[in-house]
Formats: structure tokens, C-alpha cells, sequence
């Protein structure tokens, strides 16, 4: 029967031999032992020698062919097969053992955060204990404390990518707590009669272009920001026991984000802005907010945050501080009501205003000036 | 041991107590090595045996490291428990195939049918300016193979007690006596069969930092621990006792009480056995730490003879003070 | 030297030719095994060198202790390892006599007291010493057989277990296989005295030359220095002087030997030697010849296929065997 004859393995090392020399041709006769072929390999010639008995058939490979182990060299005839099958051997498995998991050990109540997160929550002093981690076993990572609402100062200006959902609401939760903890907050409301504010809105927006269009917002960050300028105790950082008010005046919007949550990206320098310089900032920072792009400066920056749920149907919002500003301004809907004006009642819009602040630093006579102020800001809207 | 008698004795005196003991209470011991019988042994650890016991149990061996030691592991191989003494660990260099290629691998090589109970002491560490070749500190290239069991008693308890456990051993083990422990004296506090080959020891408990040591290092660390304690630093200390195995678990216990560590280690810093103690701590303990761990090695430089030299070279408790103040400076 | 023993019988001369056959065609079979890719690593062959084997194993009993080194497939068959477990060991499957994890040049059995397969030349000798002391020190007459070749000579621990051994006369016979080649390097080329029997003096052991080839001259001297070490005389050594046919290992393309030379040396082979002997003799003919060979061929066979079909040991049991797995 027909039978090959391969190039064995001579050595751990051997991959390929060229053949050199046939000792036999067509027709030889061989037995076990002969020496029918020398091989050329890294070590030198080698004689190769064939296991079983039988007659050459066919010099398949010729001198001078470097060829692979395995690779059939000659056919001949045999009544015997080789005893042992040539080529690869199939082996067990050769996946290795899992090597041995390490892990920590569990190390009870303690606060897992990594050296870097730690470093990092120090730099913008956050407490690592209002924090969640999304690292393996709950540690708090460096992702966790740069995602954490109101970092103090951002270091570089990068882009970071707050994620609405439910890891944004945890970190809004921890912050929400640790103010109302540690900011004794008090809290004042006014109604105001804007309809001249909103009278010349709409007059202004007639004859603007479309890229000039305001909102009823933006009338309302500019008087902010204004009195902010004039009444630096609502704008301004409260850390390590006091206040410091910051030399401008960074007006933070709060955005809602589709999902869910809230971020409030600050419109820089907010006092000296045209308003309509002001509103192409504010419609920028929406549509990057809601697309996840907001730069850690503009998240860090606020030295005050307007929020308001104008769209929704509350009169009056009563939001929370975010540390370490000071005081935040809320604002509802501009709903009509009737109105007393010049003795008689008439149907005029009005919203409500409201301040929360920190009782450390200013009190409730100031906060009423300061709603004041910006309620005749308002009332004069041409001169924002 | 009553408690009306408290035994105090030297490192040297535990260690023959122990080789004493073996030699009476089993007949297929003997101790092997260079200079161990006429000579009283290099260290005066065999002083009398040979009076006592014998030629035939108490050998001196011709100066051939290799052939006393690999004569050791096939008599182990054949029945006998041979201790065989090489006099110090810069010498056992020469019989580093017999170890290596022979004591660790036979078990395994021979799929399990072959056991290698043999006891191999090695005098080791530096201190009396003995110079370069005199003074090395290897036990981590010995804890470094698999098949081999590594110890190092530093305490008289250990000193006495270890021996015994390590005959009971049906694996190789290498005991290192740290040379310049020998004269120490102290109480003996535990029977010698209470005294096990595994297991790191917690030497004095504290709760600012752990020191992890082994060998004459201790002895260092205790000296510092004593001078931190004045200045309000409480140590811990773990004595390792085993080289190989290493046990994790007292180590990391203490650095979870403690989070900072310093390990203090008489081999060179570069590949030592406190890279592979601090990268476990890394491993295990990582969230556990307060501060990157430090560590207190032999300078890279050959052991120099001159007495400042050597000083300087060698972890000293003023060096383990100074690495462990450093851990609490800059208000961290 | 071309006289068989006085007195030798038919069953005693088949015997030791069927052992040498034995040990060749198993040899044989390892090389075609090996360029198949079923056996790894390293290959030494014995082939030429059956009659030291097989001669030394007719002295030894079974409370003597043999070291041997890496090329000792012929030591582990003379001894009376079973072809089936030794050939899985060279598979490396589980059923092999050490487990499968030494693979060829790591062969032991404890129950014929067979301590291995040594890949480092002259790592063994010290270790032989040790058993050696051993059966002294316990009062027995067994001794240690040490296998080594003419290259461990020049080790270090050649000279340091002479020495010792003399000096504390333990019962270890010293058999260095002489086949001239360390590897690649002829032993002229390495020794500054190349009568290797003649160190011995200078450690004041007993020793002798002796022709590797012929079985009878081995098992001879074999006799004489095993009765000096039980009589608690100290050790001995014997040069056996002899020739592999085939290369160092495997992979070896001899560029360091002559062709002429090994056919030379074939002619006078062991087997070819006690073959023609014994049929000259009447002893033998060849019908028996034929019939001896095919019974070590069955044999080697029927190893083959045991190795083949046994099992690997699973990954899962990487970690066994480092340390002894009794309790103290």
C-alpha cells in the first residue's frame, strides 16, 4: 500500500530542512534503518533516516528545497504503515491555568478610594465619603471625583462628559446632601411684575434676526450678574471656614439633561457681556451640555447659579446651594395674574424670584436687596 | 519549663540545644559540614558534639560544598535526616546546582514517588567587616524556587524550635542564623515543639506603621521602634520567621491596622524579598494604604570593609527611624 | 575476550541478548517517535552501549540505588521499569514512571530504587554519594551505582564525590561510560589525562578499564567492585569504554566524528559481538535471533500504544509535586 515519508523533527528547535542528497531513487529498496536522505539544517547536514520497509515510489520534494517539518519528502510502496503518524502531534490543551486572582481583601467599612481619586478629591476638596464608586468592589476612581458635581477649581481645561442618568443623579444626590449639611441656608421670595421686561422683549425680538433673539433668561442673568457686581457677598466661594468673592462674576445656568439631571455651565464673565453676546453663549452651553461636552472650567467656574423652571408650571422654585457658591437664584414661570397697578387690577405677567443663601455669609435684609435690585434690573430691561 | 525557671540563653547555645536534641532523639540525624566536629564548627554552634556523638553522626567534610551537599540530599533520599552545615551563604554558592537542580526539583521531577528531607543551615548577613565575599545576605535567591521551604529564626524561640520542625519536614528546607545573632542572648518563652516552620509572628504590636523584617533585622527594627515610641510613632513589627512561604495574611492584618508600611530587608534593594513583599502589600492591600510603602535594603555596593562603610551600607535603626518619620511628614 | 564464559547456557546467553535487543529497538523506536513529534525536548539514545546497561543490572540487587543521567533509557529498562511507563513518561502523559513531568532525561522509580535521569553532567555523583552513605550508615550491604560519562570528569563534582567517597569509604561504585565524545567535544580534546580510570589513584579508589562492549567483561568487573564496596571497602570505579552509534542527541549533525569511525565501531558492537559469539558457540540460531527481535519489538509496540492512548495530566494539577504531599 501506498505510504509517505516525511521530514521529522529532529530537534525542540528544528522547523524546516533543505534536502541535500537522496541516497535512493524510484525503485529502491529500503529498510527500516537506511539512511535514504542527508538534510542541511542550522546545525549542519544531517542524515535522515526512513522506519519502514518498502519500495521508493516517488521522490515528491528535490536536493536544494527547503522545506517544513512534516512536509512529505518521498512515497513508496510499504506493507507496513509507520508506526508513529508523522505531522503535529495534537496536545493537551494548551491554554494555560487561570493564574491566581489576587484581590484585596475585603477591608470592611473603610472607604475604598484610589491614591489617584484621593489626590484628586483633595486638590478640589470634596469629601471622598459623599462620593460613589464605579470602580471594581465600589472604589471611588479618578472618573468618580472629576464627575462629581462642583469640583472647586478645575486644573485643565478638558471636556468632560457628565452622563445623564443614574450615575449623574448619585453624584447630584451626594452634593444636594453634603450642601443642605453644610450650608445653613435661608430663604427669600418675590414676585415681580415683568411686563415691561417682557413687552420689550417681544418688541426686540420682532426686529431681530433669528440670531438675535432673546430669552426672558438671559434678561434675567444679566440682572443677576449686575447685582452681583454691586452686592459681591451672593457671588463668590465659601472654603476652609471663609468667604472670598471672586473678582468676576461667572452667572451658571442650570441645564436640564435629557435622561435626567442637572448641570449649570457658567457663562464667564457674565457682567460684562452684551445680551446678546450673553444669549449665543447660553444657547451654546445648552446645546453642548446636552451633547455631553462641557469644558471642567465651565462646570468649576460659577461664582452664582440661576436655575429656572420656567417651562415647567411652578410658581416659585426653592433650590439648593451648590457648595462652595453662596447663593442661587430660582425663577418660575411667567404666568399672567392679576395685578394692582395704579389702584386697579390688571392682568400683567409676573414671576417669582426666589434666593437661596448662606446665612455664613450674607442675611435675609441682604438677600431682599439683592432680589430687589434685580427686580428693577428687570424693570428696565433696555439698559441690560 | 516551669515558671520558676526562666531560661535565658544565647542564639548559639538554642541553635546546638536544637542540633543536641535531633542528634539524641533520632538516630537517623547527623550533622555534616565543614569544621563542625574537631573545630567545635566555625561559629562554635557544634562545640562537644563530636565528643558526644561521634564521628559517624558528627562529620567534618572536605572543603567540597557541592559533593557534602548533594551527599546530603541522597542520604535524605536514602533514609538518613542529614543536617548539613554549609558554614556560611557565601559558600553555598558552589553547591547552588545541588540545591537548585537537585533538592528542589526531585519531588516534582519524579512526579511526587521521591521526597528530599534534608535540613541545610547557612550562617549568613554582614556586620563584622568580613568584606565583599564574607558578607552577603542570599536568602531571597533561595526563596525565589519552588521546592525549596526557607526560614530564618531571628528570635531564641525560633532559634531553638526550628530545627525540629524543619527535620519533621519532608521538603528541603534552608535555615539562614544570622551571624551577628549568635551572641544574643534572651529568654526562651515557648517549648521547642510548640515552634512551627510556617507562619510570620507579630514581634511587638503597635498601630502607626508596620515594620516587615526578618533575620538580624528585628533586632533593628526593635531598637527603632523603641526611639519612634518616644517620639509618639507607635510600630508594629512582623518577624517573617518564613521566607518561603511568605504569609500574607499577618502581613496584610497589620498593614490594614496600620496603613504604612516599611520593610526592612538585609539583602540589596534591587530583587529583593521586600520588592516581593511590597508588591503583595500592592496587590492585597492596595486600598489599605495610607502611604507608599518604603523600604530599608543594604546599599548596592559590595560590602566594604571598613567599619563606617559597612555601617552605612547595612540597614541601621537610625535608617528605619528616619524612613518611618518620613512617612509622617507633610502632614500626610 | 572473544571466549564466551566458561560454562554459559543457552538461557542464560538469550537472556542477555534479548535484554541489549530490548534496550535497541526500543532506542530505536524513540528516534522514528521522535521525528514524528510524539517525544520533545531533548533525545539521547543508547544505542552501541547496551552492554554496560544490561551487564551492571546482572550485579545490582534490589536494595541497590542507581543514579544515572540523560541518557539512561538503557539503565531504566535494564533495571526492569516496565516499557509501557517508561515510554508515557517520554510522551509526557500521566501514566509515565515520574508522572510525565520529566519527560526522557528525568526517568525515577521509587520502587526499583532507580533515582533519576540527571540533565546536569555530574550533578549525580554527589547525590549517589549520599545514598551510598546512607546504606553505611544503616548498617546495610547495599550500595549506590552511579552513571556518568567521560565528560563529567572534568566537573568539579567528579573530583569533590571521588574524594569524599574515599575518604569516608562509602559503598558507591563510580561507572563512567567512556564513548569518547563529550556532546561534540572529543575527549582528547578536554581531558589533560585521557585514562580516565587512572584519576582514580589520586583519590586512592579502586579502578579499572573495561571493553563496553562486551557484556560479559562488563558484568565481571561489575561483580568485583560491587563485593569491594559491600565488603565495606569503599567505593570503586570503572571505565567502561565504549561508542554511541548515533548522534549526542536528536538534533546533531556530527560534524565532530568521522563516518568511518562509527561504522568501525558498529562492527564491533555488543549486539553483533554476543550475536556471532553465541551462534558460533551453538548457542543460538538464527530462527531465535528473529523470534528474540520480534519479541522486543511486540513489546515496544504494545509501550507505543500504551503511551498513546494514556491520558495527559489535567492543566488544573500544574502546582502538584513541589512539595511532598504527606503531612509530616
Amino acid at each position: 500500500m501506498a505510504s509517505e515519508f516525511r521530514l521529522p523533527a529532529l530537534g525542540a528547535d528544528m522547523d524546516e530542512g533543505t534536502i541535500v542528497q537522496w541516497n535512493v531513487a524510484p525503485g529502491s529498496v529500503v529498510k527500516r534503518g537506511d539512511v535514504v536522505a542527508v538534510v542541511e539544517t542550522d546545525k549542519g547536514a544531517i542524515d535522515v533516516e526512513i522506519f519502514q520497509d518498502g519500495v521508493i515510489r516517488e521522490i515528491v520534494v528535490q536536493p536544494g528545497t527547503k522545506v517544513p517539518v512534516g512536509a512529505v519528502l518521498a512515497l513508496l510502496e510499504s506493507d507496513e504503515a509507520p508506526s508513529a503518524s508523522a505531522g503535529p502531534v495534537k496536545t493537551a490543551d494548551a491554554s494555560p491555568p487561570p493564574s491566581p486572582v489576587i484581590e484585596p481583601a475585603a477591608t470592611g467599612a473603610r472607604v475604598k478610594v484610589s491614591p489617584a481619586a484621593r489626590k484628586r478629591a483633595s486638590e478640589l476638596g470634596i469629601d471622598v465619603a459623599t462620593l460613589q464608586g464605579s470602580g471594581p468592589g465600589g472604589v471611588i476612581t479618578l472618573e468618580d471625583v472629576e464627575r462629581s458635581p462642583r469640583p472647586s477649581r478645575a486644573k485643565a481645561d478638558e471636556t468632560v462628559e457628565p452622563k445623564a442618568g443614574d450615575g449623574m443623579r448619585e453624584a447630584i444626590a451626594a452634593a444636594m446632601s453634603r450642601s443642605k449639611r453644610e450650608i445653613p441656608h435661608y430663604y427669600l421670595s418675590t414676585t415681580v411684575d415683568v411686563t415691561p421686561a417682557t413687552d420689550w422683549l417681544a418688541a426686540h425680538n420682532a426686529a431681530a434676526p433669528v440670531a438675535e433673539r432673546l430669552l426672558f433668561a438671559a434678561l434675567l442673568v444679566k440682572a443677576i450678574a449686575l447685582t452681583c457686581v454691586e452686592m459681591p457677598g451672593f457671588s463668590g466661594f465659601y472654603r476652609d471656614g471663609r468667604f472670598e468673592a471672586s473678582p468676576a462674576v461667572h452667572v451658571g445656568v442650570a441645564v436640564a439633561m435629557r435622561g435626567g439631571g442637572l448641570v449649570a455651565p457658567a457663562i464667564m464673565e457674565t457682567a460684562g457681556k452684551s445680551l446678546t453676546s450673553l444669549m449665543d453663549d447660553f444657547r451654546a452651553l445648552v446645546m453642548r451640555a446636552r451633547a455631553g461636552r462641557l469644558r471642567a472650567s465651565e462646570l468649576a467656574a460659577p461664582t452664582i447659579i440661576l436655575t429656572s423652571l420656567g417651562e415647567s408650571s411652578v410658581d416659585a422654585v426653592f433650590p439648593i446651594i451648590q457648595p462652595p457658591q453662596v447663593a442661587i437664584v430660582g425663577a418660575g414661570e411667567i404666568v399672567t395674574r392679576p395685578w394692582v397697578v395704579d389702584g386697579a387690577v390688571q392682568p400683567r405677567q409676573v414671576v417669582t424670584l426666589s434666593l437661596g443663601a448662606d446665612h455664613r455669609v450674607t442675611d435675609g435684609r441682604l438677600g431682599a436687596q439683592f432680589l430687589a435690585r434685580v427686580a428693577q434690573r428687570l424693570a428696565d430691561a433696555g439698559s441690560l | 519549663m516551669t515558671a520558676a525557671s526562666v531560661t535565658r540563653i544565647t542564639y548559639r547555645e538554642a541553635v546546638k540545644q536544637s542540633i543536641r536534641e535531633a542528634l539524641a532523639a533520632d538516630p537517623r540525624v547527623f550533622l555534616m559540614g565543614e569544621d563542625v566536629g574537631k573545630y567545635g564548627g566555625c561559629f562554635a554552634v557544634s562545640k562537644g558534639l563530636l565528643e558526644e556523638f561521634g564521628e559517624e553522626r558528627i562529620r567534618d567534610t572536605p572543603l567540597s560544598e557541592s559533593a557534602f551537599v548533594g551527599a546530603g540530599i541522597g542520604a535524605a533520599m536514602g533514609g538518613l535526616r542529614p543536617i548539613v552545615e554549609v558554614m556560611t551563604v557565601n559558600f553555598s554558592l558552589l553547591a547552588l546546582d545541588q540545591i537548585v537542580n537537585n533538592a528542589a526539583t526531585l519531588c516534582h521531577m519524579s512526579g511526587g514517588q521521591l521526597h528530599v528531607p534534608v535540613v541545610i543551615r547557612m550562617a549568613t548577613g554582614a556586620g563584622r567587616q568580613l568584606a565583599a565575599q564574607h558578607s552577603h545576605s542570599l536568602e531571597v535567591w533561595y526563596a525565589h524556587v519552588p521546592g525549596l521551604r526557607v526560614v530564618a529564626p531571628a528570635t531564641i524561640d525560633d532559634a531553638r524550635g526550628m530545627l525540629r520542625a524543619a527535620l519533621a519536614s519532608p521538603d528541603p528546607v534552608i535555615i539562614f542564623e544570622p551571624i551577628s545573632l549568635y551572641n544574643m542572648e534572651g529568654e526562651l518563652t515557648a517549648a521547642a515543639s510548640e515552634v512551627r516552620l510556617e507562619g510570620a509572628r507579630v514581634h511587638r504590636p503597635g498601630g502607626d506603621v508596620t515594620l516587615v523584617t526578618y533575620g538580624a533585622s528585628l533586632w533593628r527594627c526593635d531598637d527603632a521602634a523603641r526611639e519612634l515610641a518616644s517620639g509618639g510613632i507607635e510600630s508594629e513589627i512582623v518577624d517573617l520567621r518564613s521566607l518561603r512561604p511568605l504569609d500574607d495574611a499577618t502581613i496584610l492584618a497589620s498593614v490594614r491596622k496600620t496603613r504604612r508600611v516599611v520593610i526592612v530587608d538585609e539583602g540589596w534593594r534591587t530583587c529583593s524579598l521586600s520588592a516581593e513583599i511590597a508588591m503583595r502589600i500592592m496587590e492585597q492591600g492596595f486600598y489599605d494604604l495610607d502611604a507608599p510603602i518604603a523600604r530599608v535594603c543594604t546599599e548596592e555596593v559590595p560590602i566594604p570593609y571598613p567599619k563606617h562603610l559597612e555601617e552605612a551600607a547595612l540597614p541601621s535603626p537610625a535608617r528605619i527611624v528616619a524612613a518611618v518619620k518620613r512617612m509622617f511628614s507633610d502632614g500626610q | 575476550m572473544n571466549e564466551l564464559p566458561v560454562g554459559l547456557t543457552r538461557e542464560r546467553g538469550l537472556h542477555l541478548l534479548h535484554e541489549m535487543l530490548r534496550i535497541r529497538q526500543f532506542e530505536d523506536r524513540c528516534a522514528e517517535l521522535y521525528g514524528a513529534g510524539h517525544i520533545r525536548g531533548f533525545l539521547h539514545l543508547y544505542d552501541g552501549e547496551e552492554a554496560i546497561a544490561v551487564g551492571v543490572m546482572q550485579v545490582l540487587g534490589a536494595g541497590d540505588s542507581i543514579v544515572s543521567t540523560y541518557r539512561e533509557h538503557g539503565h531504566a529498562i535494564a533495571r526492569g521499569i516496565a516499557m509501557g511507563p517508561l515510554m508515557a513518561e517520554l510522551f509526557g502523559k500521566r501514566t509515565g514512571c515520574s508522572g510525565g513531568r520529566g519527560g526522557s532525561m528525568h526517568i525515577f522509580d521509587a520502587a526499583t530504587r532507580f533515582f533519576g535521569g540527571n540533565a546536569i553532567v555530574g550533578g549525580g555523583l554527589p547525590v549517589a554519594v549520599g545514598l551510598g552513605l546512607a546504606e553505611k550508615l544503616q548498617g546495610t550491604r547495599d550500595l549506590a551505582a552511579c552513571f556518568f560519562g567521560e565528560g563529567a570528569a572534568a566537573e568539579g563534582e567528579f573530583h569533590e564525590s571521588m574524594n569524599l567517597a574515599a575518604l569516608w569509604k562509602v559503598p558507591v561504585l563510580f561507572l563512567c561510560e567512556n564513548n569518547l565524545y563529550a556532546m561534540g567535544t572529543a575527549l582528547e580534546r578536554s581531558e589533560s589525562q585521557t585514562d580516565i580510570q587512572a584519576k582514580a589513584a589520586a583519590y586512592g579508589v579502586r579502578s579499572a578499564a573495561v571493553d563496553g562492549m562486551d557484556v560479559f567483561a562488563v558484568e565481571a568487573a561489575m561483580r568485583k567492585a560491587a563485593e569491594h564496596a559491600r565488603a565495606g571497602r569503599g567505593p570503586a570505579l570503572l571505565e567502561f569504554r565504549t561508542y554511541r552509534f548515533r548522534a549526542h542527541s536528536m538534533f546533531d549533525a556530527q560534524l565532530y566524528r568521522d563516518k568511518a569511525e562509527i561504522a568501525e565501531w558498529q562492527q564491533r558492537g555488543p549486539i553483533i559481538t554476543l550475536t556471532t559469539r553465541l551462534k558460533a558457540a551453538g548457542l543460538m540460531t538464527e530462527d531465535d535471533f528473529q523470534r528474540l527481535q520480534r519479541e522486543a519489538n511486540d513489546e515496544v509496540t504494545a509501550a507505543v500504544a500504551f503511551a498513546e492512548s494514556s491520558d495527559w495530566e489535567p492543566i488544573a494539577d500544574l502546582g502538584r509535586h513541589v512539595y511532598a504531599e504527606v503531612s509530616p
